[in-house]
């Protein structure tokens, strides 16, 4: 019963991409500008056959229902089109820029769990002392400030004023490690490259720390009130008076409970995380996915924006899914 | 007709306090224990204070918000060197002061919370009730468009309908409310599907109350508190993603003044002038604190064992 659930739920993703994927192909065709003239650099002095032959390339002469058959069709062979402005293909564009972007949420994702969990534990275990007090105060700050200006004050504290950690960028080019998966930091551990794993680490906390903030402060609450809540059940009771000492009985046993709805928050994070970091690509000047679709958009190169935003919908929607189904797994009592 | 109040709060406490008091009453009751929570009451007290602000601005501001004056560009706030009183927070890259511009930008950032939060709440409220009463065909073809919405990353959803239809506060308040009324929605549904099934619903269908009358009389002044809390909450988020927007480019234009344009019209100075960029954020940083602070006041108010998500 469960697995034919799961089986729907996983079934239903097809249509859902289809119906994005029309979606986005519309609201791209109605938006002001064409594309063959950004492509010509907006010049204005370009001939008529010019113009037409572009339009044959790419396909933009044809009726919109076409345009859309090729697209769908190029879908499932894996073909995303090429792109208006480099004229490479879709795929590959977008497969240079994913790691920098997976790399960066990653970075943020275990910022945000280094200091989340200890202080959520922290804070539900003294409850109302002045760690707890802290705690909340910091997670509120962290809720309520922009990430993108945060990006900028800590450019400004730690790059121009204190000047230890490089203002944009990846790396500087002298230290980039061998291309093995594209994320510079396993890279470099792969190689033992250890000068290029500090450089790229320099270059990889700050962006980390603004795009952490907030999914630092959203884990710590989650946490605190899960553990508040597991920390008065009978269980915890019963391991105190079994004579456990009072750390595993936090770790071992709370903990472990007190995580399920947090893994849950994560898991939803993880989409946001890898949506939402335009910004913070667009401030470091991290050649990531995101800054790949902003300047697409102002651009109006539409096979990079179909694919690229094709993309983003796909992680989204299964990262839900998985969390969906990874907590009807944890937590008996739910059903999908 | 037989009229049922019923309060959600099942603390024999409240309900003998309630129980046939008149409207103006159970607001006092309320102010009272905003003020007893503290971290409510300095919430409510700045965000009051911000829209006191708003609305006096002209009253307030020490210069006009757009006059440039290209000799006094750039310069510093007044407690450092090369600052003057005039300019008390400083000048930005065209000498416009920026004390006066955050005072009328907090118009924007306002304007834009509430009403956001208001229409979506309104729409996602009222659609939610519905398709939680009467489930079927309504609930499920609504659902899926609503699950559809949300798996677009927010922002990308937002750049792409304003390359469409333009900038300005107008299309700025529909677009954001376009992908808004989904939290509400699930919410009031959710909501909705579990007052139902409780047994004083069941009471007015067998006196005979008309459907109508239950959702709206009965039911609905049960979830308004969680829908209160959400939508507190929402006005922060909704004044940051604003910001966000105008940072790109794609919001408010121009020389209107919004904080996000300000921030980002300071990039360009980071490494010189950090007070163009800097000082909008703390205004922005501050008044979506204390509404957060003000949600969470509420939601202990409220219901002390409401559980959001």
């Amino acid at each position: 019963m469960k697995g034919i659930k799961i089986l729907e739920r996983i079934l239903i993703v097809i249509p859902t991409m289809l119906a994005i994927a029309i979606l986005v192909f519309v609201l791209m065709r109605m938006m002001p500008g064409d594309p063959v003239d950004k492509m010509m650099g907006e010049s204005g002095n370009v001939s008529i056959e010019e113009i037409q032959a572009l339009e044959k390339e790419f396909h933009l002469d044809l009726p919109l229902f076409e345009q859309l058959k090729i697209f769908i069709t190029g879908i499932f062979h894996g073909d995303l089109g090429v792109s208006f402005q480099e004229r490479k293909p879709v795929w590959n564009i977008i497969i240079e820029r994913l790691p920098a972007t997976i790399e960066l949420a990653l970075g943020a994702l275990i910022f945000s769990l280094i200091v989340a969990i200890p202080i959520g534990v922290i804070s539900a275990v003294k409850q109302n002392s002045l760690i707890d007090r802290l705690g909340m105060a910091f997670a509120f700050l962290g809720i309520s400030a922009p990430a993108f200006w945060l990006g900028i004050v800590l450019i400004i504290i730690f790059a121009v004023n204190l000047n230890i950690l490089p203002v944009y960028g990846r790396s500087i080019f002298a230290y980039k490690p061998v291309h093995i998966t594209g994320m510079y930091v396993l890279d470099s551990i792969l190689s033992r490259n250890w000068l290029a794993l500090k450089d790229s680490l320099r270059h990889l906390i700050l962006p980390s720390i603004s795009l952490g903030a907030a999914q630092a402060a959203v884990i710590t609450r989650i946490l605190r009130s899960s553990m508040l809540e597991v920390l008065r059940a009978d269980y915890v009771t019963l391991a105190r008076t079994k004579g456990l000492s009072e750390y595993i009985v936090i770790t071992r046993h709370a903990l472990r409970n007190a995580l399920i709805p947090t893994v849950t928050v994560i898991g939803l994070q993880i989409g946001m995380l890898l949506g939402g970091n335009m910004i913070i690509e667009t401030i470091f000047g991290w050649p990531g996915l995101g800054r790949l679709v902003v300047t697409s958009i102002f651009n109006r190169d539409f096979p990079v924006i179909q694919g690229a935003v094709m993309l983003y919908a796909l992680i989204y929607v299964t990262a839900n899914l998985i969390v969906d189904i990874l907590y009807t797994y944890l937590n008996p009592r739910t059903t999908l | 007709m037989a009229e049922l109040y019923i309060t959600k709060k099942d603390s024999s406490k409240i309900i003998k306090y309630n129980k046939g008091k008149m409207c103006w009453e159970r607001i006092k009751h309320f102010l009272k224990e905003l003020i007893q929570c503290h971290t409510a009451f300095l919430g409510a007290i700045i965000v009051l204070s911000f829209i006191l602000i708003a609305i006096f601005a002209p009253f307030i501001a020490p210069h006009d918000p757009l006059k440039a004056s290209i000799i006094n560009r750039l310069q510093p706030p007044f407690w450092i060197d090369g600052g003057n009183i005039n300019y008390l927070l400083g000048a930005d890259e065209i000498g416009r002061d920026i004390l006066s511009r955050i005072i009328y930008g907090s118009r924007v950032s306002i304007l834009v919370g509430l009403v956001t939060v208001g229409i979506s709440g309104f729409i996602g409220t009222l659609l939610g009730s519905f398709a939680g009463y009467y489930r079927g065909r309504f609930d499920a073809t609504l659902s899926r468009f609503a699950d559809l919405l949300l798996s677009f990353p927010y922002l990308i959803f937002a750049i792409f309908l304003m390359s469409i239809v333009g900038p300005g506060f107008f299309n700025l308040i529909v677009i954001l409310c376009f992908k808004s009324w989904v939290n509400f929605f699930r919410l009031s549904r959710g909501e909705m599907i579990s007052e139902k099934t409780k047994e004083y619903v069941e009471a007015a269908q067998a006196l005979g109350v008309s459907d109508l009358k239950i959702i709206f009389k009965e039911i609905l002044p049960n979830i308004i508190h969680s829908i209160l809390v959400l939508a507190t909450l929402r006005v922060g988020y909704f004044i940051i993603l604003e910001a966000s927007l105008s940072f790109l480019g794609l919001g408010i234009q121009p020389p209107t003044p919004a904080w996000g344009s300000m921030i980002n019209a300071g990039r360009a100075y980071m490494l010189s002038s950090w007070w163009v960029s800097t000082i909008p954020g703390i205004a922005l940083l501050i008044l979506v604190l204390s509404i957060n602070l003000l949600g969470e006041g509420l939601r202990d108010i409220l219901d002390p064992r409401l559980k959001l998500e």
